[in-house]
């Protein structure tokens, strides 16, 4: 089995596919990049969060008649933007559901003229009394979305969880809270869009998932599939804030395009990237536990709510992530969630890096240590005592049929560490020095590829070809945004057929080139999409051996010369492949019920924490990752990507708060929204442990996400430690420390102002 | 280029150039639009993030925030000056070699960033490369290995103090 | 990019006479610009309204650190980067140094000089609070002539100061006598680089036979603009450093200033912090065995 072989490319750190020329500064972003009589394009948005328009004016003082002017009315199919629900327009038509949403396009072929003149559009609204939190739209007296405000629930139930209150000798209850979280890739979103009667819609953008693109474009623009095409350009960075917003900008660009006659660039800066695009979901997740004396797990009542904004784009996916991962990696007989999206007047929330499992996780592995707290446990002690091992089942009836080894990764974090020793040290130092130290885990596992039936859904296709030329192409529509997408498919087809890592190109991420072989997210594309270019490599082989008389042991000059034989016979050489799910995975979309996910990667975090009592900063002095996610496909790559994550979810716990008044983000520049520089991000130490999954490419599980579920919630368990005060919201700036604390501490500051 | 505004020189990469813009136009603009030296990135337009970042008489300046008028006469160093005849830079082979580098946004500014420390600095500890790299963003690495790939090509010089850069501050 | 280039006019006139030439000629007109590290981002934003800047990078009248055996003149186009080369400044104005190395990045401390620092004004002003606790003297220039400003009447509300508008900034002038002082300086950002100040404190403090006999305390985000905290000042000068000094000196501090809620923090953690600060100054005098 290829998950358990020994291989020569395949977990080797050969160096990044496109990394020479990232290096050289070669590499061409979509503002790099000009197309011949291209225009640029601006967009006017509403300064309202809800209400009607009145009235569209255009100053008097421009030449209007230089530009291009888009709105709802110019819309050749559908106004909306199909994710999973249509509820979100294209271009607000009468009416906004949020600040910063999109009325009126523009394009110039002055970039600065644009600007201004979106800038001299006055609008006059008729406002509506619109609603900003979880709490308000739970309120429901004022409706927003639907019939109650509510984008989409679930219920989860395993045993019978009303039965457990009795028996149960302890009782603990807790609410905890995170706050949205802004994506800040460093290139902001981008695209250029043409257009022609026959030849359709055409964009170049920075973007995750071409062909989600492609099919909002479709409805948008009331086309046929062949007549837009979408290419992706190189992306810097994404971490899913470019998984579904560039159709929305796409769609704009076209517009724009299709009306002027022009090709539209339409590049954001970054206040308007800030202000104007999706975040993480702000989450309330309440937790009521029943454990018996022994301190084990009799009972899980679980209320998770997020806060999806104005439509519902991403929210209910989001949502079954985050109901799925809210029980933790723990065995317990009687489980209950309920879980809502609440519709708000702020910005769209959408993907981003865990999509739902941080919060649900934030919110388990801090009720751990709070239940430790409340009955007397140690909290490493309290985990152990409930960890799923193999053949347990979870919260969905799902049997662990594949390994669990949370206890010997929390024996090598633990280890590694140091955590007994420090606590100890840290309790006798910090009776006397003003930065207290603690020390904090975090237990948990990450669902890779889409839930449930949706692998099945995707019905993904990829494969390989070979072109005339000679260029082995691994033909995807999974892109690269730095998290080594290029690197690992080219290494497994490398690996699989038998060539060299250098042979193996990537086809452009181009939709009239490639197949959909599914979106670049969910962390399924080193499992999902690496064993379809693993089958369709051995299919290919198997094809030139059958039609092209390739011999059982070849070399390169060998398989080249079939491939021309092949060619000469077949017209072409491509191998693809669909998807085929492992055997065994049952899923019911209606009870909740079944193997949630095909595979799961496990990890425990450590943090070590010092909170200055002077100025109320905590700061992560020390981070340890230890995971379990399948063969490590590239060590310096999939490395990379758990300190990477690692450091966003620092980011998330201590630094990032978006500033919304009247539901517009008020910090939206890099100097008013802060992620942690080179001076913050502590030592990060990873350490893999590796046990292959035989449906994963060559055993790989996914890992892009799993790095940022633990961060959060082992640093606060970590504040709790080193200070006793315990933190149940983040982000936990030195302004929310100060006040708990000053308040616990006697008021020495009695003067007066 | 509106030949109506008055000659700009300066040298980029060791060659001359000439540019007739408006003395306001920033730096990164001209590289980018009037040279097409598109290597150099714009992150946020207020000098925070550092992909604009370009070494100017020796100096690291963020380009967006410097007006071209005042590069009359200057000398300035791009990512597109690193690399000698096709052959990277060791710092561009050490990020190579050590993962330096993820989605690539960040890096023609970490790189000259990085190339400014070490002609300071040929041998800088844990706390110099922090430093020195603290006005670079980078969203996807977490830093760790850019600071391995910096220690790389410092330690390429075989001087023994560049193993004392342990992950520690 | 907001903004547009081509509606501003930018000419550098070279030398320190012209510009001020240029000022006299027509008052008020001109925005002098050194290293851009302000303007530029309001440029960007599209918030930059001068309309006819003048450039005063690249003079070098104005970009000098010169010692006498009195004190430092530091020209008001001295790059942060200028000052952390200075052995001169390092050695016996070490606070300035400190600070020049928090400005901002590397990158921007190429840039950004002390005189626009100044100038600018903001109450988180990095360069600000060592100044104050060194006696700076500003320096000002025009074709009238120079003369000579305290650093503590040099601002005089959100972002205004004396600066007639015909007149450049030209040296910040420090005396050499804090060789024996006591001197801290913290400065509390959102996070360890490349942070606006939330807070900062800077003290220098003369201690004699266990006593405290200058004491000189400033701070930045604790008002409209940089200041000194004389009440706090006044509880220690004179003094031991005990509890109860201690105390009534963070009493002080709490009742004289006036930090404002803003985008970065609030006024309770400010004030809190500041108090906290001249704590940790205090103690640190009070622990180098001065106390009674």
């Amino acid at each position: 089995m290829s998950a358990h072989a020994k291989t020569r490319i395949v977990g080797s750190p050969v160096p990044r596919k496109e990394g020479v020329d990232k290096l050289l500064g070669r590499a061409r972003y979509i503002d790099d990049i000009e197309r011949e009589g291209m225009w640029h394009g601006a967009t006017v948005r509403s300064t309202i969060p809800r209400g009607l328009i009145r009235s569209i004016g255009f100053d008097r003082t421009i030449d209007w008649s230089e530009f291009t002017i888009v709105t709802a009315a110019d819309i050749p199919g559908y106004n909306h933007i199909q994710l999973i629900f249509a509820d979100q327009p294209c271009l607000a038509d009468g009416k906004v559901n949020h600040c910063d949403e999109a009325i009126v396009l523009m394009a110039h072929p002055d970039k600065y003229k644009v600007r201004e003149a979106a800038a001299a559009v006055k609008i006059e609204y008729d406002p509506l009394p619109p609603v900003f939190t979880i709490e308000e739209s739970e309120r429901q007296d004022v409706i927003v979305w639907g019939a109650d405000n509510v984008l989409k629930s679930f219920l989860l139930e395993k045993g019978d969880v009303d039965s457990a209150w009795s028996s149960a000798t302890h009782i603990v209850e807790g609410e905890y809270r995170t706050g949205a979280q802004e994506h800040l890739y460093i290139e902001n979103n981008g695209v250029i869009a043409e257009y022609s009667a026959d030849g359709g819609v055409t964009i170049w953008g920075s973007l995750q998932c071409p062909y989600y693109v492609h099919k909002s474009l479709l409805a948008v623009f009331d086309l046929p599939e062949d007549k837009v095409r979408v290419i992706q350009t190189e992306t810097g960075g994404a971490f899913g804030g470019k998984e579904d917003y560039p159709s929305t900008l796409a769609a704009h660009a076209a517009l724009l395009a299709m009306k002027s006659g022009h090709p539209v660039k339409m590049v954001y800066d970054r206040m308007e990237d800030l202000a104007a695009t999706t975040k993480r979901h702000p989450s309330r997740v309440r937790h009521r536990t029943a454990l018996d004396a022994n301190g084990k797990l009799l009972a899980m009542d679980i209320e998770v709510a997020t806060d999806g904004g104005a439509y519902s784009t991403l929210s209910s996916t989001v949502l079954s992530r985050a109901t799925l991962h809210s029980p933790g990696p723990y065995l317990c007989p009687n489980v209950r969630v309920r879980s809502r999206a609440w519709a708000t007047n702020t910005v769209p929330y959408g993907a981003f890096r865990g999509f739902g499992a941080p919060q649900a996780i934030f919110a388990i592995e801090r009720h751990m240590d709070e239940i430790a707290a409340a009955i007397g446990v140690d909290p490493i002690e309290l985990r152990r005592r409930n960890f799923l091992h193999d053949g347990d089942t979870t919260a969905t009836e799902q049997v662990m049929r594949e390994p669990v080894i949370l206890d010997q990764l929390l024996d090598l974090a633990l280890a590694e560490s140091g955590y007994h020793a420090k606590r100890v040290r840290f309790a006798k130092e910090n009776r006397t020095n003003p930065v207290k130290r603690g020390m904090g885990v975090a237990a948990f596992y990450h669902g890779s590829g889409f839930t449930g039936s949706g692998e099945r859904n995707l019905n993904s296709l990829a494969g390989i070809d070979v072109t005339a030329d000679g260029k082995v192409r691994v033909l995807v529509s999974s892109t690269e945004f730095g998290q080594g997408t290029n690197t690992i498919l080219t290494q497994i087809a490398a690996e699989a057929i038998g060539l060299e890592y250098e042979d193996v190109a990537m086809a452009p991420p181009d939709t009239g080139i490639v197949p959909n072989s599914g979106p670049t997210v969910a962390s399924r594309t080193s499992m999902v999409v690496g064993r379809l270019i693993e089958r369709a490599s051995l299919q290919l082989v198997d094809l030139l051996q059958k039609h092209g008389g390739l011999s059982e042991v070849f070399s390169r000059e060998d398989f080249f010369a079939a491939c021309e034989r092949y060619r000469a016979a077949k017209g072409e050489v491509v191998s693809l492949c669909r998807y085929e799910a492992p055997p065994g995975i049952f899923w019911d979309d209606q009870k909740y019920r079944g193997e949630a996910y095909p595979a799961y990667a496990w990890s425990i975090h450590v943090a070590q924490v010092g909170v200055d009592t002077v100025t109320y900063s905590a700061e992560v002095e020390e981070f340890w990752a230890v995971q379990e996610a399948g063969r490590v496909l590239n060590p310096v790559l999939a490395g990379g990507q758990i300190e990477g994550g690692i450091a966003q979810g620092i980011g998330y716990a201590l630094y990032e708060k978006v500033l919304l008044q009247n539901g517009h983000m008020v910090n939206n520049q890099m100097t008013n929204y802060i992620m942690p520089t080179a001076e913050d991000v502590p030592p990060i130490h990873v350490y893999f442990e590796q046990i292959p999954f035989i449906h994963g490419g060559y055993g790989a599980k996914g890992i892009g996400e799993l790095p940022h579920d633990g961060p959060a919630p082992a640093i606060l368990n970590a504040i709790r430690d080193a200070i006793g005060v315990s933190f149940t919201s983040i982000p936990l700036l030195p302004e929310d420390l100060f006040q708990r604390l000053a308040a616990v501490k006697p008021v020495e500051e009695a003067a007066a102002v | 280029m509106n030949a109506g505004w008055p000659a700009i020189e300066f040298v980029v990469n060791g060659e001359a150039r000439k540019v007739h813009v408006s003395p306001m136009k920033r730096l990164l603009d001209v590289l980018r639009e009037d040279l097409r030296l598109t290597g150099t990135k714009e992150g946020c337009g207020e000098g925070e993030c550092g992909s604009c970042s370009v070494r100017m008489n020796g100096e690291l300046v963020n380009s967006c925030l410097v007006p071209v008028l005042q590069v009359q006469n200057a000398s300035i160093q791009t990512v597109e000056g690193l690399a000698c005849d096709g052959e990277l830079h060791p710092l561009q082979q050490a990020f190579l070699h050590c993962g330096g580098a993820q989605c690539g946004i960040c890096t023609p500014g970490m790189l000259m960033a990085a190339t400014h420390l070490l002609a300071n600095n040929p041998h800088p500890n844990m706390a110099e490369i922090r430093e020195g790299l603290a006005g670079n963003l980078c969203r996807c690495t977490g830093f760790k290995r850019i600071f391995d790939s910096v220690i790389s090509a410092a330690a390429q010089t075989n001087e023994p103090t560049a193993q004392e850069a342990a992950h520690a501050r | 990019m907001r903004g547009n280039a081509e509606a501003h006019e930018f000419i550098a006139p070279g030398s320190l006479d012209a510009a001020l030439d240029l000022l006299a000629g027509a008052p008020g007109q001109w925005t002098p610009i050194a290293g851009g590290t302000e303007l530029m981002v309001a440029h960007a934003a599209g918030r930059l309204d001068a309309k006819k800047l003048l450039s005063l990078w690249g003079i070098p009248d104005l970009r000098f650190i010169e010692t006498t055996p009195e004190n430092i003149v530091i020209g008001a186009c001295a790059t942060f980067r200028d000052l952390r080369l200075s052995s001169a400044v390092g050695d016996d104005w070490p606070l300035l140094a400190m600070a020049a190395s928090w400005i901002g990045s590397i990158a921007n401390q190429s840039r950004a000089t002390v005189g626009g620092n100044l100038v600018n004004g903001s109450p988180a002003a990095d360069s600000s609070p060592a100044l104050l606790v060194y006696d700076a003297e500003i320096e000002l220039v025009s074709v009238r002539g120079k003369r000579r400003v305290p650093y503590t009447e040099f601002h005089t509300g959100y972002k205004r100061t004396v600066l007639a508008n015909d007149e450049l900034v030209y040296a910040i002038h420090l005396p050499r006598r804090f060789s024996k002082h006591r001197q801290y300086l913290r400065k509390v950002g959102t996070r360890r680089a490349m942070a606006i100040s939330k807070v900062a404190l800077a003290a220098t403090a003369l201690v004699d036979e266990g006593s405290v006999r200058e004491i000189r305390l400033a701070a930045a985000s604790l008002a409209a603009f940089p200041t000194r905290l004389y009440r706090a000042e006044d509880v220690v000068c004179g003094h031991a450093v005990t509890p109860e000094i201690i105390q009534q000196a963070r009493d002080a501090l709490l009742a004289e200033v006036v930090p404002i809620d803003d985008i970065r923090s609030t006024a309770d953690y400010r004030k809190c912090v500041a108090a906290n600060l001249l704590e940790e100054f205090l103690v640190g005098l009070q622990k180098e065995g001065l106390a009674r």
